[in-house]
C-alpha cells in the first residue's frame, strides 16, 4: 500500500449542487458522479425527478423507484428534496452553495433569475463557484423561451433533415441519444470551466444550449454547415444509394450486415472477402467509375453479393470482412449486446444492488483509467434519501425536517 | 483579473484520423490549447483529409455525392484538395500541422523529442497500427513521465475485437443504436447512415482528458485513459439497454413517434413547399388543447377517440394523416413561431440554409469567419458553449498540410537550421503528399 490510495482519484473531493430533470443535465452530473465527484440532487418534493415517472419501468411497475431511466442516470447521486419556490428553500439552497464547487440546473432561462438564483447573486455567496445552465436554446435570443423535446432540438440543430429516403419524412435517431450528447457536451464545458476555476481563483458561468452544441457536433452537423458554405449546396435524403458497392446495410441469414467494401480503395479487399481475387482487376466493378456506375452495382448486388450474404450469418460475414480487412459491422439489438463475449471478458457490465429493484444488470464506464477508476459507490437514490444527512450538516435537526416537510420546503 | 482561454500554455499532440479523434484535439484547441496534428507526406490518413488525396473533377459534383462527403470549395478539384475537404475543415481550425515520416528513425526521433514537450497525446487509431509504429503508453512515459495518452480505439486495447476496424457508421449498428431508429414499416437495409458515436466518444474523451489534466496539476501524476467508442456510445442507449436487463425485452425502432413517454401527436409533419418538415411533440393535455386551438378547433380534434393521450396513441396513425392534412398548408418557419407562441413545443426541420439564416444563432454569433489560403473566406460553425469569463472566438483557419512546420520544428522542439535542411531534403517537411498517393 502506498500513499497513492489516499489520494484523490478522478474528481473526488468536488461538490456538486445538481438542480437538473431528465436526460441531459442528469447525464451531464451522472459523469461527475461516476468519476468521483460528491453530487447532491435536488428534487421537488413530491414527484421528484420527472425521469423517476418515465419508462421502461422494472417489470413494468410504473413506480417513481422503479425506472430503469432514472435508475441508469443517477447512479452515485444523492437525493434531497427541496422547494425552491419557498424562502426557506433557498435559503437552504444557498447554505449549500456556500461549499459547493459547481451547480448545475437546467430550466428555461427566466426561472432561476426569477427564483433570486442567477449567477450574479450566487457568486457573491461563494465567487468560485462554476454554475452550468444547460438550456435548449441558450439564455438569450429570440428563441430562448421555445419549448422543446429531443426530437425537436434534433430537427433544428441536427441532421434529421438529410436522414431517411427522399420520397417520405425525415427520421430521428434512436432513443434519446441527442439529449445524452448534449448531457456529455455540458459535463466537458463545465470541467473545463472547472480546470479554469481552480487556476484562477475565481468562478464563472457557463451558458450551454442543446441546440448549439447538436450544431456543432461532429456528427455530420458541423461538415454539412460547411459543406454548404463551400458549395452553396445542402445536403438532402438521397434519392438512391447510388455509390460506391458494396456499401450500406445488406440482409443476411439472420439479420443484417453493413460492409463498407466499395472505392477503389476497398474494393480489391472485398474481392479477397468474396474468394474472387480476379474480381479486383476486373474494369465492370473495379475501377473509380465503375464504382459510381448504377447499373453496375444492380449487377454485382444481384449476380454476386446477395448469394453470398444470404448465405451467412451476421457473425460469419463480420469475421470474414474484417479477415479481409475491411470496416464493418452487423446490426446488433440489446441481447446480443449484452450476450457479447468482448463485453464480459472487459467486465464491461455493472451489476448494481437497489433497495426497490434489488440487482440489475446496467452499462458501465464509457472510458477506463487507472487513476481515474469508474465506481459504483451507490444506486441512484430514493427520493430525498439523504435529507436527514444533507441537512444535519447544517444544522437541522430530524425535528426541524419533519416540520419543513409538513409545510412542503422539502 | 486573467481572462485567458482555459489552455493557454497547454501543448497537445495529436495523430488522429476521420472524426472522433480531431474532435477532442478540436474542444482543446478551442480553449487555448496549443494542438499540433503529426501527419505525413508519406502516409495517407484514411478519410480524414479526404477520401482520397487527388480526387479528379470528374469524380467531384453535386450528382456524385452530398456535399458533407465531398463538398470542395465550388466543387473544385485542386492541387491542394487535402486543405479544402469540409469534414476535415470544420474540426481543423485553431490548430497547427506537421509532417514527419515516423516509420523512418529520424521521424520517430522528431516525434519523440516532440512529445518531451507535450502535456496530453491524443490518437485514435486500430491498435495494431500504433503498436506497428511503436507509440505506446510506455514509450511516451519514457520520453515524458507525466504525459497524459488518451486513446480512442473503435472496440478496446484488448478482447476479442482489438483489431476490428469500423466507422463510426458500423459502430451504430453493433452498439444497438441502428435496431432502435429508422421507418416502422421498412427494411433495416433503408437505414442511412449515422454516425452519434464519433460525438459521444469524442465528447467523453474531452470530458476525460480535462478531469486528467487538472488531476495532474494536484498530483504531478499523467495517465493513460483508454475511451473505446463502443462504450462510450452504449450508455447513450440507457433506455434500451435497461429494458432488456430489467425485462428481457428487446426494444424495436419507433420511428418518430415517442410511446415510452406517452406522447401524442409526436410526429415530424410535411408543410407547404418542397421538402419543408416541421416537428410536433405534444408533452400534455395542455399542449394538446393548445394545439386544437392553433388549428382553429377542426372538428375532429373534439372527436372522443382523440380526447385523451390513450386515445390520441392507440389511434395515432390516423391523428398524423389529420394533423398533417393542416400542416401542409402552411410554411413550417412561420408555423413553429406561431405554435410556439400558443405553447406548443414545435421545430421545423432546419437544412444548412436554414441554419444560416437563423435569428437564433446569428443573435448567438455562433457562425465566425475565417480565411484559409486554399478555401478563402466563409462562415464555420463556431464554439458550442458560452463562459462568462472567458471571452472567446475561433482563432485559426483549418491547419493546412505541414502549414507550421517550420515553427514546430524549429521553436518547439529545438531544430537548428541545417537539421531542418537536412530533413526536409529526405521528405519529411513539406506541404504536399508524395505524387504516389492517388
Amino acid at each position: 500500500m502506498t500513499e497513492e490510495t489516499t489520494m484523490e482519484k478522478g474528481l473526488e473531493g468536488v461538490k456538486v449542487l445538481d438542480l437538473t430533470w431528465h436526460i441531459a443535465g442528469p447525464y451531464c452530473a451522472k459523469y461527475l458522479a461516476d468519476c468521483g465527484a460528491d453530487v447532491i440532487k435536488v428534487e421537488r418534493p413530491g414527484a421528484g425527478d420527472p425521469a423517476r415517472h418515465m419508462g421502461p419501468f422494472y417489470k413494468d411497475d410504473p413506480h417513481p423507484e422503479k425506472s430503469g431511466l432514472f435508475l441508469h442516470l443517477n447512479t452515485n447521486k444523492r437525493s434531497v428534496t427541496l422547494n425552491l419556490k419557498t424562502p426557506t428553500g433557498k435559503q437552504i439552497l444557498k447554505d449549500l452553495i456556500k461549499d459547493a464547487d459547481i451547480l448545475l440546473e437546467s430550466f428555461r432561462p427566466h426561472v432561476m433569475p426569477a427564483l433570486g438564483l442567477n449567477y450574479e447573486e450566487l457568486e457573491k455567496i461563494n465567487p468560485r463557484l462554476v454554475m452550468t445552465s444547460i438550456s435548449s436554446f441558450g439564455q438569450t435570443g429570440p428563441y430562448r423561451e421555445f419549448k422543446a423535446t429531443d426530437m425537436i432540438i434534433y430537427g433544428m440543430g441536427g441532421s434529421m433533415f438529410w436522414t431517411g429516403i427522399a420520397s417520405r419524412e425525415p427520421v430521428r435517431l434512436g432513443g434519446t441519444v441527442v439529449s445524452y450528447q448534449v448531457g456529455v457536451m455540458a459535463a466537458v464545458a463545465t470541467t473545463f470551466a472547472l480546470y479554469g476555476a481552480e487556476k484562477r481563483g475565481y468562478g464563472e458561468y457557463i451558458d450551454i444550449a442543446a441546440y448549439e452544441t447538436t450544431r456543432a457536433s461532429i456528427d455530420r452537423n458541423g461538415t454539412d454547415l460547411l459543406a454548404y458554405q463551400y458549395t452553396g449546396d445542402y445536403d438532402k435524403r438521397a434519392a438512391s444509394s447510388a455509390r460506391s458497392y458494396p456499401t450500406g446495410i445488406y440482409p443476411c441469414k439472420d439479420g443484417y450486415v453493413d460492409v463498407s467494401g466499395g472505392t477503389v480503395v476497398f474494393f480489391p479487399r472485398t474481392a479477397k472477402m468474396l474468394g474472387r481475387p480476379e474480381l479486383a482487376k476486373d474494369p465492370r466493378y473495379c475501377t473509380g467509375e465503375a464504382q459510381i456506375d448504377v447499373k453496375r452495382k444492380e449487377e454485382f448486388d444481384a449476380e454476386i453479393y446477395y448469394p453470398w450474404v444470404l448465405q451467412r450469418t451476421r457473425r460469419e460475414v463480420w469475421k470474414e470482412a474484417q479477415a479481409a480487412h475491411l470496416l464493418s459491422g452487423p446490426i446488433f439489438n440489446a441481447q446480443d449486446v449484452y450476450e457479447d463475449e468482448h463485453y464480459k471478458e472487459r467486465k464491461y457490465w455493472q451489476e448494481i444492488d437497489h433497495p426497490v429493484t434489488g440487482k440489475i444488470l446496467y452499462p458501465g464506464s464509457p472510458y477506463r483509467s487507472d487513476e481515474m477508476p469508474w465506481t459504483v459507490r451507490r444506486p441512484a437514490p430514493l427520493l430525498g434519501q439523504h435529507n436527514e444527512e444533507v441537512y444535519g450538516k447544517l444544522g437541522y435537526s430530524p425535528e426541524d425536517l419533519v416540520k419543513l416537510r409538513e409545510v412542503g420546503i422539502i | 483579473m486573467m481572462t485567458g482561454l482555459y489552455f493557454k500554455g497547454i501543448r497537445v499532440v495529436d495523430i488522429t484520423v476521420v472524426w472522433a479523434g480531431p474532435y477532442v484535439a478540436q474542444m482543446f484547441a478551442d480553449w487555448g490549447a496549443e494542438v499540433i496534428r503529426v501527419e505525413s507526406c508519406q502516409h495517407w490518413m484514411v478519410n480524414t483529409r479526404g477520401q482520397q488525396a487527388r480526387p479528379t473533377q470528374a469524380t467531384i459534383g453535386p450528382e456524385i455525392a452530398l456535399p458533407w462527403a465531398r463538398g470542395y470549395p465550388e466543387w473544385k478539384a485542386h492541387p491542394r484538395s487535402w486543405n479544402r475537404f469540409p469534414w476535415f475543415n470544420v474540426h481543423a481550425r485553431n490548430k497547427l500541422s506537421m509532417t514527419a515520416d515516423l516509420t523512418r528513425p529520424e521521424g520517430m526521433d522528431i516525434f519523440k523529442r516532440l512529445i518531451q514537450k507535450t502535456d496530453i497525446f491524443i490518437e485514435n487509431n486500430a491498435p495494431e497500427a500504433m503498436d506497428k509504429m511503436g507509440v505506446t503508453y510506455e514509450m511516451l512515459k519514457e520520453q515524458k513521465p507525466d504525459i497524459i495518452m488518451i486513446r480512442m480505439p473503435g472496440w478496446s486495447l484488448n478482447g476479442p475485437y482489438r483489431n476490428y476496424r469500423a466507422f463510426g457508421l458500423h459502430m451504430e449498428h453493433t452498439c444497438g443504436h441502428s435496431q432502435i431508429r429508422g421507418y416502422r414499416d421498412m427494411d433495416p437495409s433503408t437505414l442511412t447512415v449515422s454516425f452519434h458515436c464519433d460525438a459521444a466518444g469524442g465528447a467523453t474523451a474531452a470530458y476525460a482528458a480535462a478531469v486528467a489534466l487538472r488531476h495532474r496539476e494536484r498530483t504531478g501524476k499523467g495517465q493513460l485513459i483508454e475511451i473505446p467508442q463502443i462504450e462510450g456510445m452504449i450508455p447513450q442507449l440507457g433506455q434500451s439497454m435497461m429494458d432488456y436487463a430489467m425485462n428481457g425485452r428487446v426494444q424495436k425502432t419507433v420511428h418518430n413517434w415517442d410511446p415510452a413517454m406517452a406522447r401524442a401527436p409526436h410526429n415530424c409533419y410535411r408543410c407547404q413547399g418542397d421538402d419543408r418538415w416541421i416537428n410536433i411533440t405534444v408533452t400534455s393535455e395542455e399542449e394538446w388543447r393548445a394545439l386544437c386551438q392553433a388549428m382553429g378547433n377542426p372538428p375532429w380534434s373534439a372527436e372522443d377517440r382523440f380526447a385523451d393521450v390513450l386515445g390520441r396513441l392507440k389511434n395515432q396513425e390516423e391523428l398524423d394523416k389529420l394533423v398533417e392534412s393542416w400542416t401542409v398548408q402552411h410554411d413550417n418557419m412561420a408555423l413553429m413561431h406561431m405554435l410556439q407562441e400558443a405553447g406548443v413545443p414545435a421545430g421545423a426541420v432546419f437544412n444548412a440554409e436554414d441554419a444560416y439564416n437563423d435569428p437564433q444563432l446569428k443573435e448567438r454569433g455562433f457562425f465566425e469567419p475565417l480565411t484559409q489560403e486554399d478555401c478563402g473566406t466563409h462562415l464555420y460553425p463556431g464554439l458550442s458553449w458560452k463562459a462568462s469569463k472567458t471571452p472567446n472566438q475561433l482563432r485559426l483557419p483549418p491547419c493546412r498540410l505541414g502549414e507550421h512546420n517550420e515553427y514546430v520544428y524549429k521553436q518547439v522542439i529545438g531544430v537548428s537550421d541545417e537539421e531542418y535542411a537536412e530533413l526536409e531534403k529526405a521528405g519529411h517537411i513539406g506541404m504536399d503528399y508524395i505524387p504516389s498517393i492517388p
